[in-house]
């Protein structure tokens, strides 16, 4: 079988809007409708804004203690932290507000975007990076420590604003679409496991005393202090630890397939409101 | 001609009673390869008597010697998506998680239940 027409079986089956997928065109507007309508089918308990909340929007018990540590958040420091070095100039005088929108305040829910100059996806995390390049300052690790504070503090002032992710009129933004969303279908490592089958197939559902987050919103809560690392971690370190949670090798963080996958998962979840930073167990 | 019958009859016995211990040994190595976290993990999707914290993506494994055979059950660890396209749960043969003979204990600790 091929990897397509796997996708489409499975699609399908999953009750995915089997009409978007079996069109020849791409139509990402009726994927997103597909991909929420699915999960708000296979949840009706749960309201619509409360997916970017993840397991604790499937489960009564872990919701309680969650509201508990939120009053004083375990990501609070390194939002503090994420805070101080965004308003702290570089060596050159400049800061991160000079090389975004709006001076980086509040713009979280527009990430990532496609490049049309690049012709490719730029995501949060790259462009701060690229921004600490342009300045004459070394990049950051793009899993956690400083790139985690950052993201927080930019999350953080985006709170509550909706997902408002673009596909412009673009053949490459739209195939860069398309190869993220196989990504996220297609199986992978020795456990055979695509990004669905735990987030699309199985969430709420619990792998030992884990529950299993929905797809829908996931990464609206990014980043995240999670108790299983000890520590905050950024989108690229949530998605090599599931790379490698399910025995596959994972890719470099902010490789092209990344990217891509972050554009797909990003846009499906349009609507969905900024919560990050998050607190996973 | 009865001491031979005697002899085939007290062989037969032995080679049964061998199999049988045989299979109860292969049935305690296989429950400790089936909870074994790094081996079979069935606790991580599925419920099953003797184990503890699992989860709730698989059906509870009970009742299973009335519903599968053998045959079935290596058929499902080897490679369920055979069977069920959509299945999440890993192909433990066909990626050789598990091997042939691990499979084979995990069977017989199956079969128990």
């Amino acid at each position: 079988m091929s990897a397509l027409r796997a996708l489409l079986v499975a699609a399908t089956a999953l009750g995915l809007g089997a009409t978007a997928m079996a069109e020849d065109k791409p139509n990402p507007p009726a994927d997103a409708k597909a991909f929420q309508d699915y999960f708000v089918k296979k949840f009706p308990k749960v309201a619509f804004d409360d997916f970017v909340n993840g397991p604790y929007s499937m489960n009564a018990d872990m919701r309680r203690q969650w509201e508990e540590k939120e009053q004083f958040p375990p990501y609070e420091f390194a939002l503090e932290a994420g805070k101080e070095m965004f308003a702290k100039p570089f060596k050159n005088g400049k800061t991160y507000a000079d090389c975004f929108p709006n001076g980086g305040i509040g713009i979280r829910q527009n990430y990532p975007y496609f490049d049309d100059k690049e012709g490719k996806v730029v995501t949060l995390e790259l462009a701060l990076n690229r921004c600490r390049e342009a300045n004459g300052e070394q990049p950051y690790s793009y899993v956690k420590d400083e790139m985690a504070s950052l993201t927080a503090y930019m999350a953080y002032t985006s709170r509550g604003k909706r997902f408002d992710i673009r596909i412009p009129d673009d053949p490459r933004a739209l195939e860069a679409y398309e190869k993220g969303k196989e990504y996220f279908y297609t199986r992978r490592g020795q456990l055979n496991f695509s990004c669905a089958s735990c987030h699309v197939q199985s969430p709420g559902e619990r792998i030992r005393a884990e529950i299993l987050a929905p797809a829908l919103g996931i990464l609206n809560a990014m980043p995240i202090y999670r108790s299983e690392w000890s520590g905050m971690g950024t989108i690229s370190r949530r998605i090599v630890t599931c790379n490698s949670q399910t025995r596959a090798v994972p890719l470099e963080p902010q490789s092209d397939e990344y990217r891509n996958l972050e554009y797909y998962l990003s846009y499906v979840s349009n609507g969905l409101p900024v919560s990050g930073p998050g607190a996973r167990p | 001609m009865r001491t031979a019958l005697a002899l085939g009859l007290s062989l037969a016995m032995s080679l049964s009673m061998s199999a049988a211990a045989h299979a109860q040994s292969g049935a305690a190595e296989g429950q400790k390869l089936a909870f074994d976290r790094g081996k079979g993990n069935c606790l991580t999707c599925h419920e099953i008597k003797g184990g503890d914290l699992p989860g709730s993506i698989g059906p509870k494994l009970e009742n299973l010697k009335g519903r599968y055979d053998r045959a079935e059950l290596t058929a499902i660890l080897n490679d369920e998506t055979v069977r069920n396209p959509l299945t999440v749960m890993p192909p433990f043969g066909r990626n050789r998680i598990l091997t042939e003979q691990e499979i084979s204990a995990i069977v017989d600790f199956l079969q128990t239940l």
